[in-house]
């Protein structure tokens, strides 16, 4: 079978982890619009909320059999509320303990990265600790089967629902931005913090929000990205940094761009997966965002949040 | 008395005791995710915690009472400056540096063999590599995350050329590794080069994750490429060092004290090099471009030139101590990974950036404290002590251990919001909110 025959199946699949890789992606964007900062242990968020979704599935679904029909549409939500939840709860206590004495004691900024490392290796290896280090799989919530096909391609259940629930997230989040009060608050921050300030936004407030809005889609993206490839105490590393590499590619700060650059990592990776080899696949990621850098440093839609939707 | 304030510090403290306990407590698997917490929580051994976490409390309330008569005695001494008396005048660096050359000298003798390996492969190579990468971050303000990619290829280059055995790929003709030496020097600085002339125009941030895509991309060529790296199985065989000359011969061998006292040799020649150069004219360009990146090129430093320098400096040590590595022991892709990239990062920040004996000191105290957990926990939970202590470090001492004084003379000024232009310097936000 050649490039051709698969192209349909290929994208598909890609946009399925793209999609994910988006989900990720506003976290660092988003933190980087309000504090020009790369949030390191964001990765370390998306772990906690798949693990914490994980356990809320299995708690609910005690029995062995694959639920049907509402069951399993509940079942899922029940399993992204609880991630986010999580995910919102770890990004809330980072910022707390990471971030915020950092900030009041006017730390360099090579600290923040340092201390966002130190955090992230204490939460992995303890999640590896409690949680033991093997990976874990997520109980089946539906049957899983082609559900369709677009072009030849089978389109899954996991697909659909994994998809769905990414687009539902990024099209409420680009919302948020675009038209709440919060959102304003955001973009304020991400023009000018000083100026901010001057105009009574309460910028303590905002850059907390904001920790815990990316939290919230971390938390979620992670117990999705757990359905499709499992659990492990070191499942976010990876993801976590084609998740950056999706934000700078997308123009990092920028939401659009954040979730462009995530869609396109995934097709990418997963175009470039099949032609070379799939043990490839993350070089040519990071072959990409070079590439991109060289050509366009600012990446695709380079505006700043504050500008940007 | 219980102001709100200090309530919270107690809730703090509880929850740090708690914490501790969960630490320290017993391990659990993901069937029973939640056992292991409430094991260690639910536990008598919890009293101890919430005893410290009291402790804790109430030493901070006194440390409060008593920092206004504690403030009054060290003016008092520093009028007196009986210490600074004593260690005055312009030989008390040397004297200082020649006490701790001295205690590196002796310390390995005072150890067990497996702290001697420890000392060689964990705190030597890494003392070296930091110093090499404190010439990029410290000195030109250039954060590389994928340093360890110059260390991979100078220890990739040493199998290549010292063995017929090691790799599958290998020279057609087999060097002493002492040859290797100026050879993996100069691959790495011209790999540095490669990867430095197109990305060091970029931001800083965007230096970053290309750097951490270079790290990344050529940890995984290392390790997909069976046929010509041996892939995921790793290089076997390189020979260990050797002078043959006539008249001397010598061999280091499976011993760790020889190549400590190599190791120990080549960092203290590299920290000498390097605080010449520091003072060089090519110093002060890093600096003011380490500062102020568009006033340096106004004012006439060729900006691009100097960070392509500082950046093939920091590769050629990287690469230089990759034939070490090479030499000494077995190495598999899985020795150039990412955390080791952060590693070197978080000594060089640890110990204190642009100061090489900082990032001599982060690795021996990081180093030494991961080699300080190895029997007292299993080999994987030390990664949350060494955690830890990074960031309650970056909290409380942001600076460094050993912080050059040019460095924290930066860092009072931003905390003064004065010169916070530098690229890694001051937070943009937050210093004037709190």
């Amino acid at each position: 079978m050649g490039f051709a025959d698969q192209f349909w199946q290929l994208t598909v699949d890609g946009l399925m982890v793209g999609s994910l890789y988006a989900v990720i992606a506003l976290g660092y964007t988003l933190v980087y619009g309000v504090l020009q900062l790369i949030n390191f242990a964001h990765s370390e968020v998306f772990m906690l909320g798949a693990f914490g979704g994980l356990f809320a599935a299995r708690g609910l679904l005690p029995g062995g059999a694959t639920p049907s029909g509402p069951a399993s549409v509940g079942l899922v939500a029940a399993g992204l509320a609880v991630g986010a939840a999580c995910g919102a709860a770890a990004a809330f206590i980072l910022e707390r303990v990471a971030y915020r004495p950092l900030r009041r004691r006017s730390a360099p900024r090579l600290a923040y990265l340092i201390s966002a490392i130190g955090a992230s290796l204490f939460a992995v290896n303890l999640a590896g600790k409690e949680f033991g280090r093997q990976n874990v799989p997520v109980p089946d919530l539906f049957t899983n089967g082609t559900l369709f096909h677009v072009f030849g391609a089978q389109v899954s259940t996991q697909t659909v629902v994994v998809l769905g629930a990414a687009v539902v997230m990024l099209v409420l989040l680009d919302r948020l931005v675009a038209r709440t009060r919060l959102g304003q608050g955001i973009r304020a921050v991400a023009q000018d913090a000083d100026t901010a300030v001057l105009m009574g936004v309460n910028v303590e407030r905002v850059i907390i929000l904001t920790f815990v809005i990316g939290g919230l889609l971390a938390g979620a993206g992670g117990f999705l990205y757990a359905m499709t490839f499992n659990a492990s105490y070191n499942m976010g590393f990876v993801p976590g940094v084609k998740a950056f590499t999706a934000a700078v590619l997308g123009g990092i700060g920028n939401v659009r761009g954040a979730m462009l650059g995530g869609i396109l990592l995934g097709l990418v990776e997963s175009y470039g997966g099949y032609v070379f080899q799939a043990s490839y696949k993350d070089v040519i990621a990071f072959l990409v965002l070079v590439g991109i850098l060289m050509v366009r440093p600012s990446g695709l839609l380079g505006v700043r949040l504050g500008r940007a939707a | 008395m219980l102001t709100p304030a200090r309530l919270r510090q107690l809730w703090v403290c509880l929850a740090l005791g708690v914490l501790a306990a969960v630490v320290t407590g017993p391990g659990g698997d993901s069937a029973h995710p939640f056992r292991a917490l409430r094991r260690s929580v639910v536990d008598p051994r919890i009293g101890i915690f919430i005893g410290l976490a009291v402790g804790l409390w109430v030493l901070l309330i006194a440390v409060a009472r008593l920092r206004p008569l504690l403030a009054e005695v060290t003016a008092a001494a520093r009028a007196r400056r009986p210490v600074a008396a004593a260690l005055g005048g312009p030989h008390a660096t040397t004297g200082l540096n020649a006490v701790l050359l001295a205690a590196a000298i002796v310390a390995p003798l005072l150890v067990s063999t497996a702290a001697q390996q420890s000392m060689v492969n964990d705190i030597g190579i890494y003392a070296l590599l930091a110093l090499g990468l404190n010439v990029v971050v410290g000195y030109a303000g250039l954060l590389d995350l994928g340093y360890i990619a110059f260390f991979a290829i100078g220890a990739y280059v040493t199998a290549y050329f010292s063995s017929s055995s090691a790799m599958p790929w290998h020279a057609p003709f087999v060097i002493n590794p002492f040859f290797v030496f100026p050879i993996a020097l100069l691959i790495a600085a011209l790999a540095g080069v490669i990867l430095g002339a197109p990305t060091l125009r970029l931001r800083g941030d965007y230096l970053a994750i290309v750097t951490l895509g270079f790290g990344e991309i050529i940890q995984l060529l290392a390790n997909n490429s069976d046929e010509v790296t041996n892939g995921s199985r790793g290089v076997f065989g390189v020979p260990h060092l050797s002078v043959d000359l006539p008249g001397i011969h010598y061999r280091w061998g499976i011993d760790p004290l020889p190549y400590y006292y190599l190791l120990l040799g080549i960092v203290v020649v590299v920290m000498i090099a390097f605080g010449r150069l520091e003072r060089s004219r090519i110093g002060r360009a890093w600096a003011a471009i380490r500062e102020d990146e568009i006033a340096a090129e106004a004012t006439g430093v060729p900006t691009l030139r100097m960070k392509l320098l500082a950046f093939a400096i920091g590769a050629s040590v990287s690469g230089f101590a990759g034939v070490l590595l090479a030499t000494k022991q077995f190495f598999n892709p899985q020795s150039f990974s990412l955390q080791s990239s952060f590693l070197v990062v978080a000594i060089v920040i640890f110990g204190g950036m642009g100061s090489r004996l900082g990032a001599v000191t982060g690795a021996v105290v990081l180093q030494g404290l991961a080699f300080y957990l190895r029997d007292k926990v299993p080999p994987t939970d030390r990664y949350i002590y060494f955690g830890a202590v990074i960031v309650v470090m970056m909290i409380f001492r942001p600076q460094g251990l050993v912080p050059s004084r040019r460095r924290r003379r930066e860092i009072e000024l931003a905390g003064t919001t004065a010169g916070a232009s530098d690229q890694l310097g001051a937070a943009p936000i937050g210093r004037t909110i709190t």
